[in-house]
């Protein structure tokens, strides 16, 4: 076991090994982790905003369902509530229509009577002066008679 | 192979050593006395080709995968060194807390270049020096650096100069002194003894750091060649043998790792507190 120069040779490769381990070794192997390292950490938190992303979307979604499922069934409650509105309303205007034909027509019925009276009545007594004429003939005045007559006929 | 078993074990704990010989010149060694007689001007041939494949294997198979690096879905080997990196990344974070490029890298290379050489010890000793030597080449060839105190020697000191440049970088060349020489006795009189502390306990994260890891791979490898030994001394011994080799294998399962681990941690722990201002 002697010591002699190999000491020095032995210094000099580990300066060069160093040397070479840190300017090719090294470097190339950190950075690759680093970025390896950086992309895992990016890839985790995409992963982690997307799921929230998601809920969020679920969450909105399942609102929107609600708040159209509500509005659907206020307005089918509005069309029921109108719907009714319209058939009362058509009730009552078909009642009143009829109510006030019904009333016309009653009316109507009894001009029509009346009209009907007066004229037999103007037509009878017309006929009983004509047959009181004709009996009579010139003895009777027509002046005195014509007041019998009008009695009579408004006993009618 | 050597004779006797005491030849066998200096054999196995030999390096193949190329120097200056006092008398032949640029000479490889083909004995123990001549490496010894070429003193410091010698470099362990085996050690250095050993440690740079381990490092180069290390550093060929992290490009790989850092060049065709992917932020999407990683592929195999991708996730295998990703694995590693955080790892080392995990520990530099929770030691070191100042902002520096160089420690996280530094760390890594240590954990898995000392990883790569320690495995070398999961070879059967004999394998690879007998090949070796069967080309006629070489005496000796020792294929573990970590065994070796040079190669971790050469870590530590590596670790020790970074520990300096960072303290002297971080508070300054009078900073640096002013620290070494207050603490841990903040008066004047006590300059003398907090330097011999500072300086001594400064001095002493190299060594220990070298000498933890030579030593456990040291004394790994005395068992494993000792273990080695019993595969010569017939069938009962050898299968015996042929059973220890693999239970100390095993146990190398915890060692090897371990001692990468320890080396970086403490490299981590010591440049944390290089960086640390009182």
């Amino acid at each position: 076991m002697n010591m002699n120069l190999t000491i020095l040779g032995q210094s000099i490769a580990f300066a060069l090994f160093v040397w070479f381990c840190m300017k090719y070794v090294w470097p190339p192997i950190a950075t690759a982790m680093r970025d390896r390292q950086k992309k895992i950490a990016e890839g985790l938190d995409s992963a982690s905003r997307a799921q929230r992303d998601l809920e969020l979307a679920q969450e909105k979604a399942s609102q929107t369902l609600r708040e159209a499922k509500d509005q659907s069934a206020q307005i089918l409650e509005q069309a029921n509530k109108r719907a009714n509105l319209l058939i009362e309303e058509a009730k009552e205007q078909a009642k009143t229509e009829g109510e006030r034909l019904v009333e016309a027509a009653k009316a109507e019925i009894t001009q029509e009577i009346n009209r009907a009276k007066d004229e037999l009545r103007d037509q009878m007594s017309g006929l009983i002066i004509e047959g009181a004429e004709k009996i009579l003939e010139s003895s009777v005045d027509e002046k005195a008679h014509s007041e019998l007559v009008d009695k009579l006929a408004k006993q009618l | 192979m050597a004779d006797t078993p005491v030849e066998y074990i200096q054999h196995h704990l030999s390096n193949l050593t190329f120097g200056k010989h006092p008398e032949e010149g640029w000479i490889l060694a083909e004995k123990s006395s001549q490496a010894a007689e070429m003193g410091f001007l010698a470099i362990h041939v085996d050690t250095l080709l050993w440690s740079i494949i381990a490092g180069v294997f290390f550093l060929f198979i992290f490009r790989k995968a850092a060049k065709s690096v992917t932020t999407g879905v990683p592929g195999g080997l991708q996730n295998f060194v990703e694995m590693l990196f955080e790892f080392v990344d995990d520990m530099v974070k929770q030691t070191f807390h100042g902002k520096n490029p160089v420690i996280a890298p530094l760390a890594l290379t240590i954990f898995v270049w000392i990883f790569l050489m320690n495995a070398l010890k999961w070879v059967p000793v004999d394998w690879i020096p007998e090949l070796a030597m069967a080309t006629g080449l070489v005496n000796y060839f020792k294929i573990v650096p970590t065994t070796d105190p040079n190669a971790t020697f050469g870590l530590a000191i590596g670790v020790f100069f970074l520990i300096i440049f960072y303290s002297i970088k971080v508070k300054g060349g009078l900073g640096f002194i002013k620290e070494l020489s207050f603490t841990p006795f903040n008066h004047w009189i006590f300059i003398p003894f907090n330097l011999f502390l500072e300086i001594l306990g400064l001095l002493t994260k190299p060594i220990s750091l070298a000498l933890r890891l030579f030593g456990n791979m040291y004394a790994g490898e005395v068992v494993f060649i000792l273990i080695a030994l019993t595969f010569g001394a017939g069938w009962i011994m050898g299968i015996l043998g042929l059973g220890m080799q693999w239970i100390w294998a095993v146990f190398h399962l915890l060692v090897i790792p371990l001692q990468a681990f320890i080396f970086m941690v403490l490299t981590i722990v010591y440049l944390s507190a290089a960086h640390e201002d009182h």
